[in-house]
């Protein structure tokens, strides 16, 4: 990851550790120019290109190319229309596709992965598992660059930053498929969800549904993107807790363009009328493409980065060892070789001799 | 698991057009704020001789009194000092460290004078690298202490360079981005400056030096480092007491001949250096510390404990295989120790134990000795009593023997004496 682009401190579980304790600020008593170094960042990240690696998930027919192709204003997938006679896929086939757009001097490799199949057969038991896995695989290609002894100057980044879930439009809540999904995928990678296709339902309907899955969030423990425990400070708690209220966003994606008043516009035209998709009046698409892509497609890297990475990592590097961890075990010194903390493990042996004798008591 | 995904292959890259305003060219300012709300770290080294000027320049340099004592020439080596400080620019929060190298030319063999400097480096990038190797790590809290630029303070002889410089510069440079610079540079005149500067910049190419090159590959600053990287070594003056010039109070050094401002271009090249170090490069230079002197520290480090990154059958190794076999290595190791001092205690005690028994016997010696001793002196004892007891018994038959005798006198002596007085009282009848 480049180290340039500095971020902010990650944490699996509550809140970010304090910053060091620094001397007290002196002001410079003239110009020095230090705030040229914002402008060279710019030079070099703008010279570097960008990276962004999308996953969108949900089942057949909910609109999820055409969300993505409404996103990124461009044809990204060609919407397939299943075809009379074509089996469905007994197992999930992730598809991925990377472009590269550009706009005003920003070029952006984007890479999106689409899970055409999922949900769609009988069983779908363990359905997120290749999503999961490929997710893993992601990390995994990231970690064995890293621990190269010889590096690359720009490792490639082909994590999943993002993933958008399309929950269908039942009204009801959520389903037992979608909890248990977003519970697993949660906990590895921002998972933004979605009101698909939501041009089937009222307004009333809509602020209802919405209502109804925060509800069942909460109760299942599923932090959504964004996480209340990554907010930095009050401004972003602000905003976020902003965004938080809207979640899950209902959109509907359209690709074609349609005069309405004169104006030509993005939307889907019906017999009752054209439902425009950057109204915000209609749906709420241009929150969904304001969070993902105008405000926070860094912070998504960065949580990507600083914790889910990270969390995989300690993962990855403790199954390696041998050694019986105890609960909560993390290992804090340093240098491969010299791993094994002695005096730890025996304390852990400690408390659970007590915890047996009270229970044997 | 396998999972099925189709992928296109790098090269069929394809751009795309886009039909309306997307957004994302916001992303540049999206990373500028982040990188604005966590700060910049930036470390400076500066290496040069005692009263060179170092603190000077940094403060002229930052336009801020950092305090600080001017060293004495009398350190026994060369030991490096760092201090800290958090500057504010508008909005950009920048932590800056000064390592400052004192007693540095001031011993008279200077052999080792370039060890410790060395060693700094070396361990700002091992803390790094530690960090980067722990299994739970924060490197985004991380307070960057890694040398980024190093200031090498050139003494103004007007010569070329001394031995130490170069012997010293050649260890950095590997190591570090060095950028030197002809300190006191007001004492040089100027045609005798261009001399000084071409043959400086001769001696470090002939013995190989590699300094920090300005980058000229992006259009935007490529003219102006390819400028400034003409007027290298850059001959600077530091001061940070203000002159009236004109009509305006500048940076300058007042002499009885004149005025040396700091801040003009033909007095001395300190804007130039100013430029290049803060306001064009900071960042490259922070990029390049961190991707190629950084990187070769780690490689070299690394492969030094023993990691590869393919074995000779060009199977690719994972480091988590070199870190069980390290790890079972060590522990064999380890339990290897803990028998020999096992072994070692063992035999101790053993040792332990034969001495105590020689001392034990000792002791048993001893007390029969004593036991005899006592007992012969008792037998004496008995035996003088009896002697004694015998004499007393002699005695008493002495005197039993003498008594009897003395009442026998006695008693014919009464008898006598009786007869007498009978006789005389038969005469007296």
């Amino acid at each position: 990851m480049d180290p340039l682009r500095r971020s902010p401190s990650p944490c699996s579980s509550s809140s970010r550790p304090p910053s060091p304790r620094t001397p007290p600020p002196c002001e410079a008593q003239g110009y020095v120019g230090i705030e040229a170094v914002l402008d060279q960042v710019k030079i070099k990240a703008m010279k570097m290109g960008f990276e962004f690696n999308i996953m969108v998930v949900g089942q057949s027919g909910l609109g999820k190319s055409t969300m993505v192709n409404t996103l990124f204003r461009s044809k990204m997938w060609r919407s397939s229309l299943p075809s009379l006679g074509v089996p469905t896929l007994q197992t999930l086939q992730l598809q991925s596709m990377t472009h590269v757009i550009e706009e005003k001097g920003v070029r952006l490799k984007l890479t999106v992965t689409d899970t055409p199949g999922f949900g769609d057969q009988i069983n779908n038991d363990k359905c997120w598992d290749p999503i999961l896995g490929y997710i893993k695989e992601q990390y995994e290609r990231y970690l064995q660059e890293e621990i190269l002894i010889t590096r690359q100057r720009h490792i490639p980044d082909t994590r999943v930053h993002c993933c958008i879930y399309f929950v269908p439009p039942t009204g009801h809540c959520l389903r037992p498929l979608d909890i248990e999904f977003l519970q697993r995928l949660c906990r590895m990678v921002n998972v933004v969800p979605v009101i698909a296709r939501a041009d089937s339902l009222t307004i009333e309907e809509r602020e209802a549904f919405r209502l109804r899955i925060q509800k069942d969030l909460r109760t299942h423990c599923i932090e959504v993107y964004p996480q209340k425990c990554f907010d930095e400070d009050i401004n972003d708690r602000l905003l976020n807790s902003k965004i938080r209220e809207r979640i899950p966003f209902a959109v509907v994606g359209a690709d074609r363009e349609h005069l309405v008043n004169g104006r030509c516009v993005l939307g889907r035209k019906t017999k009752w009328g054209v439902i425009e998709v950057e109204n915000m009046a209609h749906c709420e698409f241009p929150l969904l493409r304001d969070l993902l892509i105008r405000s926070h497609l860094q912070d998504l890297k960065d949580i990507t980065h600083n914790v889910h990475y990270e969390n995989y990592r300690v993962c990855r590097l403790n199954e390696s060892h041998v050694l019986p961890r105890g609960p909560g075990w993390v290992n804090l010194t340093p240098a491969p070789s010299s791993s094994s903390s002695t005096p730890k493990p025996s304390k852990v042996r400690l408390r659970t001799h007590r915890s047996q004798d009270r229970k044997q008591k | 698991m396998a999972v099925a995904v189709g992928r296109q292959s790098n090269e069929e890259l394809r751009n795309l057009s886009l039909s309306g305003h997307v957004g994302f060219d916001s992303l540049p300012d999206q990373l500028v704020n982040k990188s604005t709300s966590q700060g910049f770290c930036f470390n400076i080294l500066c290496v040069g001789e005692t009263g060179i000027g170092k603190s000077t320049l940094m403060d002229t340099l930052f336009n801020t009194k950092f305090e600080s004592d001017p060293a004495t020439h009398n350190e026994p080596g060369v030991r490096l000092k760092a201090r800290s400080y958090e500057l504010q620019e508008s909005n950009v929060r920048l932590k800056l460290t000064i390592v400052d190298t004192v007693g540095f030319g001031d011993q008279i063999n200077k052999d080792d004078s370039y060890k410790p400097i060395v060693e700094y480096i070396d361990a700002q990038f091992e803390a790094y690298l530690q960090e980067e190797l722990k299994i739970k790590r924060s490197l985004f809290n991380y307070h960057d202490t890694r040398i980024h630029a190093c200031l090498y303070f050139i003494a103004p002889t007007g010569h070329s360079l001394k031995s130490l410089d170069l012997v010293t510069m050649k260890k950095l440079d590997s190591k570090v981005n060095i950028i030197p610079i002809i300190a006191k540079a007001d004492t040089i005149a100027k045609n005798e400056l261009h001399k000084f500067k071409s043959k400086i910049m001769s001696e470090l190419v002939s013995n190989g030096v590699q300094i920090y090159q300005f980058p000229t590959d992006e259009e935007t600053v490529a003219e102006i480092n390819a400028t400034m990287s003409v007027h290298l070594p850059f001959a600077v003056v530091g001061s940070t007491e203000e002159v009236k010039i004109g009509n305006k109070m500048a940076k300058a050094r007042q002499y009885p001949w004149g005025v040396v401002q700091v801040e003009n271009e033909n007095h001395c090249d300190f804007v130039k250096l100013r430029e290049m170090l803060i306001r064009v490069n900071m960042e490259d230079l922070r990029e390049q510390t961190h991707t190629r002197h950084y990187e070769l520290y780690r490689r070299c480090k690394l492969e030094e404990m023993g990691f590869k990154d393919t074995d000779p059958d060009s199977k690719p190794f994972s480091l988590q295989e070199t870190y069980e076999a390290k790890r079972n290595e060590f522990l064999g190791e380890l339990q290897k120790k803990e028998e020999e001092m096992r072994q070692m205690f063992v035999m101790r005690v053993k040792e332990k134990e034969a001495e105590l028994k020689e001392a034990e016997k000792e002791l048993h010696e001893k007390f029969d000795l004593l036991k005899r001793t006592h007992q012969e002196e008792k037998k004496k004892v008995e035996d003088k009593k009896k002697e004694l007891e015998e004499e007393v018994n002699n005695f008493q038959k002495k005197k039993a023997a003498a008594q009897l005798l003395q009442s026998q006198a006695q008693q014919s002596g009464a008898q006598q004496t009786k007869k007498d007085k009978d006789k005389k009282n038969a005469s007296f009848t």
